[in-house]
């Protein structure tokens, strides 16, 4: 009994850290979605209260579906981030089996030199990167998103999933060679399954920047039919006058692709971490 | 079935040289163990012979043909891992199929070897079961299992039983003794455990860093060490070494097993003081102490007692010493 005590209080204690820290967390986001239900005059009225029979408003949805293609924007949002983050994940981690698996000469070079893209911002390249989207015609299409964001990507996901990729057993590897696998087939059937959750963390960390970003779809893609949703969001933003209905609507259902996305991820990183700890 | 030959093998990882120059041949049918201290290149041995680890340079031969340049899967050998190394993803029967199938084998012929494997290790009610389902035991006779059911030239075991629980371990390696007299096949097997070495072995090739110390069946070993390495490698509790000066013997060193010395309250040859003793039941071990000569270990058969710090005199049977000189060779 003496021992269960303290290890119960500690439990409630970080429980109550993690709950404010959830609850700061989300605030902003509890804020966004309650205020894009109301009217524009109950949002600058009582920011802070939730919708009532007497303010409720879905003139920001109604806005946002009469305005030119949102769900073309949607769309674009999703074929790009899924795109992107298919693309990261697959050269990443063969890179980084690559890596981790073979010795070659150059292999450490090789490693801190895919990595050190963690460290220099692809932005710097702006400039460089537009001319060479316009040389190659492919300014205004999704394509030239998707190159430009599976580059921002792989540097993280080589550096994180290569540590992973170690830890795979080298007797299981060893095995499939024995057995007559080719090097793929050991790739794709034996070692990422084992560093799924890694995958998914990566997914996470790779997908949330990509859906966000503003800078490079405003450069490469600022045509209508390839606007994607962060982008499509900055009409109802003006110089003047601010349709802040229709912006909080529209952030209020960019959060929605992103939240299943992300569920799927940590359903795969919750499965893995257990299926590790009870084998 | 077929005999192995290593010629001159080498292997260096970078600048560090691993395996040093090695010669060795295994007879068809020969049950081969490779024994020695963890990090002397054992394993590292072992995957050179199954090509999972490229040659620096020397030449591996199986049944007369030489296998160096072959990929793994094309070498007829099949190899039995620590750490049992199944495909979580597949149950039994696929994981014990999977060679056959790479390999472009017939459904039934596949069935029929599966069938044949299990049944040899009745494996037959786990068939359908994931990996995970199975307890370690069980999940290494699988293993052992896939390489039966490949009917390779030469088995290759790399410590199998060491990650297996003590009761586990003595009842995997009779059945892999069983299982080396049924087949009559070519077996390699890489411990640092000497007891398996000892019941296993047809020949016990002792390493160390890289270098072949001795080559010969259980009991050469035994009686005949070629060195104090062997010597305190091979037999257990180990080997005492007494100084020879102090008994008046020729040679540097004088190896005496300790069920050689003899134990008196009264008198012998070394005075020494009892630093402690376990009781076996059937035997009884006396740790005694002396200055000169260390620690040394006597084997007494039956129960007795030793008061602890008591004096006691110890005598070795100087027909049963082997002695060595200065750098450890054995003199006769
Ligand atoms: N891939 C490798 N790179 C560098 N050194 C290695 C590698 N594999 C093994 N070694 C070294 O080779 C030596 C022998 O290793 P190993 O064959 O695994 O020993 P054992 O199986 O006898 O315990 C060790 O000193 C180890 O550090
Ligand atoms: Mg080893």
């Amino acid at each position: 009994m003496r021992a269960t005590h303290p290890a119960k209080r500690q439990s409630i204690a970080a429980h109550a850290v993690l709950l404010t820290y959830t609850l700061i967390a989300l605030f902003p986001v509890f804020v966004i979605v309650i205020n894009s239900f109301k009217s524009r005059r109950a949002i600058f009225a009582e920011p802070l209260m939730p919708p009532l029979p007497g303010n409720f408003d879905l003139v920001g949805y109604a806005t946002v579906m009469k305005q030119g293609d949102f769900f073309q924007y949607f769309l674009n949002s999703m074929t790009v981030t899924c795109a992107s983050l298919f693309f990261v994940l697959l050269f990443g981690a063969m890179a980084a089996f690559a890596l981790s698996e073979y010795r070659f000469r150059g292999n450490m070079l090789m490693g801190l030199y895919l990595a050190l893209g963690i460290m220099i911002p692809i932005r710097l390249g702006t400039v460089a990167i537009l001319e060479l989207m316009v040389a190659t015609g492919l300014v205004n299409t999704l394509t030239s998103l998707v190159l430009v964001y599976t580059a921002q990507g792989l540097p993280l996901a080589v550096f994180i999933l290569s540590e992973f990729m170690k830890t795979v057993s080298d007797d299981l590897k060893n095995a499939g060679r024995i057995d007559g696998l080719s090097e793929y087939r050991i790739f794709f059937t034996l070692v990422l399954p084992l560093v799924r959750p890694a995958m998914a963390t990566v997914a996470v960390f790779t997908m949330i920047p990509i859906w966000n970003d503003l800078w490079f779809p405003l450069i490469l893609a600022p045509s209508e039919e390839v606007k994607t949703i962060t982008l499509g969001s900055q009409v109802f933003i003006g110089q003047f006058v601010t349709n802040w209905n229709a912006v909080l609507s529209a952030l209020s259902l960019a959060i929605i692709p992103v939240l299943v996305l992300y569920l799927i991820f940590s359903r795969q990183l919750i499965r893995g971490i257990t299926a590790g700890a009870v084998k | 079935m077929g005999a192995l030959h290593l010629s001159n093998v080498s292997k260096s990882f970078g600048k560090t040289e691993v395996i040093k120059g090695l010669d060795l041949t295994v007879q068809d049918g020969e049950f081969c163990v490779f024994v020695g201290p963890s990090g002397c290149g054992k394993s590292t041995l072992l995957r050179m012979i199954a090509g999972l680890e490229d040659l620096s340079g020397g030449d591996v031969a199986l049944d007369g043909k030489i296998i160096s340049t072959l990929p793994p899967a094309k070498r007829e050998i099949a190899m039995v891992f620590q750490t049992y190394a199944l495909y979580p993803h597949l149950t039994v029967r696929q994981n014990m199929g999977l060679a056959l199938k790479q390999a472009g084998e017939s459904k039934a012929a596949i069935e029929a070897a599966v069938t044949r494997a299990s049944a040899m290790l009745e494996l037959g009610p786990y068939l359908d079961r994931r990996p995970a389902e199975l307890s370690g035991g069980q999940r290494q006779r699988v293993a052992i299992g896939r390489a039966i059911v490949r009917r390779p030239k030469l088995f290759l075991f790399d410590e199998p039983l060491s990650n297996l629980d003590a009761a586990l371990r003595v009842a995997t390696r009779i059945e892999i003794a069983r299982l080396h007299r049924d087949l009559g096949a070519t077996m390699v097997y890489v411990t640092h455990d000497q007891v398996e070495a000892m019941t296993l072995a047809d020949k016990i090739v002792v390493l160390r860093a890289g270098v072949v110390e001795q080559v010969g069946s259980p009991m050469e070993l035994y009686n005949n060490p070629a060195n104090t390495f062997v010597a305190g490698f091979i037999g257990s509790p180990q080997m005492n070494f007494l100084k020879a000066d102090a008994l008046g013997e020729h040679g540097a060193t004088l190896g005496i097993r300790p069920e050689h010395l003899t134990l008196s309250p009264l008198h012998g040859d070394i005075a020494a003081k009892v630093s402690h003793v376990e009781k076996l039941g059937g035997e009884t071990l006396v740790y005694v102490r002396h200055d000169h000569h260390g620690l040394l270990t006597v084997r007494l058969f039956g129960e007795h007692d030793f008061a602890y710090n008591a004096d006691v005199f110890v005598t070795p049977d100087r027909t049963r010493a082997f002695r060595f000189n200065a750098e450890g060779k054995r003199v006769r």
